[in-house]
């Protein structure tokens, strides 16, 4: 085990993948040479050769198409959004492309590309740099979306993300590269110490689709994804409510089972998530949750979401979410 | 992987320059002179040799010459020069900020400052400016308030976008200058969405855009090369090459490395154009004008940089190219060209640019604490949160409404 941040458990992934399998390729917007703009990349190109790790030209749409005819000819492509903002571009051929062809050539081609883009915010980002789009690929059926929260599920979701033979569309939360966010822009530590940050160097896997139990209690279930499970860890201890805290790592295909398992315990549920809140993620997660388990709940599901508006620049912190507004929605959930 | 024949299986291209090498340009073949000026009626393959060549005036001897000289009379040379000092003097006082914490983020334009500046003093005040966050000059041009600037890049309570955008993303609309948008490229196809709007109004109004050589590879650019061409807009459609997106070299998005010759086969007359030479941008963009003014449509320029510094105050290049490769450029540096030729004509001196300099240092000094009086990003105040809300839509709907109840009620507790 190596303590890593989550831009070298992400670098280490790939390595692995370049290094277990000669299908395996790299590319994207000043991946090659440079490494990333995050670092995600950092001496991949050197150590596997330019043809294995690269830079594209600047289309999104390009890098998706190209990945696309790559992924059906055999080959397992790692692609780079730069910033989740900038897939729009590529929209069109994840959407309608990658995601059907298994279904439209009746199981004939299939197309195993892994898409890694960094997403979130608070990074003074503004809206084009901080968006936190993993609804608009959910409701994608063909896609697998991953969304991890740890140096430690980082790697290993995103082993099995390229293993996978499905697309995979895999948000990397950017304010936790270096460090988990617990809500607190002035104290942001590092990964130093953290048991999620000790990360084994050789290939291991986390399987797609399951959830993982960050918190364990009886009085309420708290569900989220990406650097709002850290937002949540704090809201938690500082609530002083014993909770469940599910960190679902997969969206699509979401963990079910762990899910029921938890609200059938607690009776009562907060799903917290940064990206705004009509047609969120939340949204589904609430709707399926009071499907299957509502005769065990004891109060209204809460949901705590960024606002219905751009991401702001300067504003930041009245956008995100942050633990006194998890607080009060698990406290919510407490009252008869 | 190999295929057997001992060949790399995929060919990638790399840049000319890595760290620790030595900058090695090859001197331009191209002299003042070369090109004659075609009728603005030319048909797209009559502009061939513009394309493949390179407009240039100023020649190294600091003297004009040739068909493309815009004959410019001192005054408006000591202006341009004047506003191009202004946006190297502002952008140095701005990336000071950053580096103090008193801006999150900032881009400079420098060795690119002639473009935008060139360029906008060449179009008439009623013509629109579709740009990317490298040209910022274009405000200077149109008078725009550097204090307002400032608070826009602090995103502070005078700020005009509200603390929305990140910083040099601009919007002016006073100076028809069109709001700055980071995903690249998007500009360049509303531009001639723009331009023909001008166009079925009957107004002569022409719109101007840019485009960098590595956005050229978003679909957005071809967009535009294609419904500019077929619906004749008059607009003018910059391709600034200045050699690099990040660390993405323009190999990447060019093979022959030659960006004009792409308008010709749409039907576009296409020019390459020195654009470290304030003369022939200006030059090259007022032929484009009369060209979209009288009806005869689009003009493709490749405007042939260097960006001389860093993408962005987030960015490292000495991680990817050496660190001096600009020096090298053959284009040289635009400012330093057009004061030497005005030193040349006797128009200009040692004294009255250091003089100038002092002067425009002063001036920005001024601004600058003049906009923190709004609040710097360290220390605040900040713009309103309501911002967040207002202008989503026209008006708010019931649910924004409701969410916005709700942060004031975090907020002000």
């Amino acid at each position: 085990m190596t303590n890593m941040n989550m831009v070298e458990a992400v670098n280490s992934a790939i390595d692995t993948m370049l290094s277990k399998d000669e299908d395996v390729i790299m590319f994207g917007e000043d991946v090659g040479y440079f490494g990333g703009v995050f670092r995600t990349s950092d001496g991949l190109q050197e150590k596997h050769g330019k043809h294995r790790v690269f830079d594209s030209p600047l289309s999104e749409g390009g890098i998706a198409a190209t990945a696309f005819g790559m992924g059906i000819n055999g080959l397992r492509p790692v692609v780079e959004i730069q910033f989740a903002d900038y897939i729009f571009p590529a929209y069109d051929q994840i959407v309608n492309e990658m995601a059907k062809v298994r279904h439209r050539s009746g199981g004939e081609f299939w197309c195993p590309v892994t898409i890694r883009t960094p997403a979130g915010g608070g990074i003074r980002g503004g809206h084009h740099h901080s968006q936190s789009p993993e609804s608009q690929f959910t409701h994608t059926p063909g896609l697998k979306v991953v969304y991890c929260s740890t140096p430690y599920n980082a790697k290993g979701l995103l082993i099995s993300a390229i293993e996978d033979n499905d697309p995979v569309i895999f948000f990397e939360p950017k304010r936790c590269y270096r460090g988990p966010f617990y809500g607190d822009p002035h104290n942001v530590p590092t990964w130093s110490g953290h048991p999620e940050a000790e990360v084994p160097e050789s290939h291991y896997k986390i399987p797609l689709g399951e959830a993982r139990l960050a918190m364990e209690g009886d009085s309420c279930t708290v569900i989220s994804w990406g650097a709002m499970v850290h937002v949540c860890e704090r809201a938690i201890k500082d609530s002083g409510v014993s909770c469940d805290l599910i960190d679902l790592q997969t969206l699509v295909p979401w963990d079910m089972e762990a899910v029921v398992k938890s609200v059938a315990k607690t009776g009562r549920c907060v799903i917290v998530h940064e990206a705004p809140k009509t047609s969120g993620f939340g949204a589904e997660m609430a709707a399926s949750i009071q499907e299957r388990c509502f005769w065990n709940l004891e109060s209204p599901i809460e949901r705590v979401t960024g606002w219905d508006t751009p991401f702001p620049h300067t504003t930041e912190w009245d956008y995100m979410p942050g633990p006194d507004r998890v607080i009060a929605a698990i406290v919510r959930t407490q009252e008869d | 992987m190999s295929g057997g024949n001992g060949v790399d299986p995929l060919y990638v291209p790399d840049a000319p320059h890595r760290p620790g090498d030595e900058a090695d340009f090859t001197e331009w073949p191209w002299s003042p002179g070369d090109l004659g000026r075609p009728e603005i009626d030319c048909d797209a393959s009559e502009t061939v040799d513009l394309a493949e060549g390179l407009v240039r005036v100023l020649g190294d001897d600091n003297k004009t010459s040739g068909d493309w000289d815009p004959k410019l009379s001192p005054e408006v040379l000591i202006q341009g020069l004047e506003h191009m000092m202004r946006l190297r003097i502002f952008d140095d006082r701005m990336m000071k900020m950053q580096r103090t914490g008193k801006l999150s983020f900032y881009m400079r334009s420098f060795g690119e400052e002639a473009v935008a500046i060139a360029q906008t003093m060449a179009l008439e005040e009623r013509d629109w400016l579709f740009p990317t966050y490298r040209q910022p000059g274009a405000q200077f041009v149109r008078n725009r308030d550097m204090v307002s600037m400032i608070c826009h890049c602090i995103g502070n309570e005078m700020d005009n976008v509200k603390g929305r955008q990140m910083p040099v993303h601009y919007t002016y609309k006073e100076g028809r200058f069109i709001s700055v948008s980071s995903p690249v490229g998007t500009q360049f196809s509303q531009a001639v969405g723009v331009a023909l709007a001008s166009n079925y109004k009957g107004l002569d109004e022409v719109t101007i855009t840019w485009i960098g050589d590595g956005a050229s590879a978003e679909g957005d650019y071809h967009y535009a090369l294609n419904f500019a061409s077929i619906f004749q807009a008059p607009v003018i459609l910059n391709v600034v090459n200045n050699q690099w997106a990040i660390s993405t070299h323009k190999n990447f998005a060019s093979k022959n490395g030659n960006f004009a010759v792409r308008g010709i086969p749409y039907g576009i007359p296409s020019i390459r154009v020195d654009g470290n030479d304030f003369l022939a941008l200006y030059s090259v963009t007022s032929w484009a004008r009369d060209r979209a003014s009288k009806g005869f449509g689009p003009t493709h320029i490749e405007v042939l940089t260097y960006r001389a510094g860093a993408h962005s105050s987030s960015d490292d290049p000495s991680r990817y190219r050496p660190s001096d490769i600009h020096n090298y450029w053959p284009g040289g540096d635009p400012i330093t060209r057009l004061s030497e030729h005005l030193k040349q004509i006797g128009k200009w001196s040692d004294k009255q640019h250091q003089e100038l300099s002092e002067k425009i240092d002063s001036e920005v000094m001024a601004a600058y604490k003049e906009a923190v009086k709004f609040g710097d990003l360290a220390n605040g105040p900040y713009p309103s949160s309501d911002a967040i809300f207002t202008e989503v839509y026209e008006e708010p709907p019931w649910h924004l409404i409701e969410q916005w109840d709700e942060m004031k009620k975090w907020r002000d507790s």
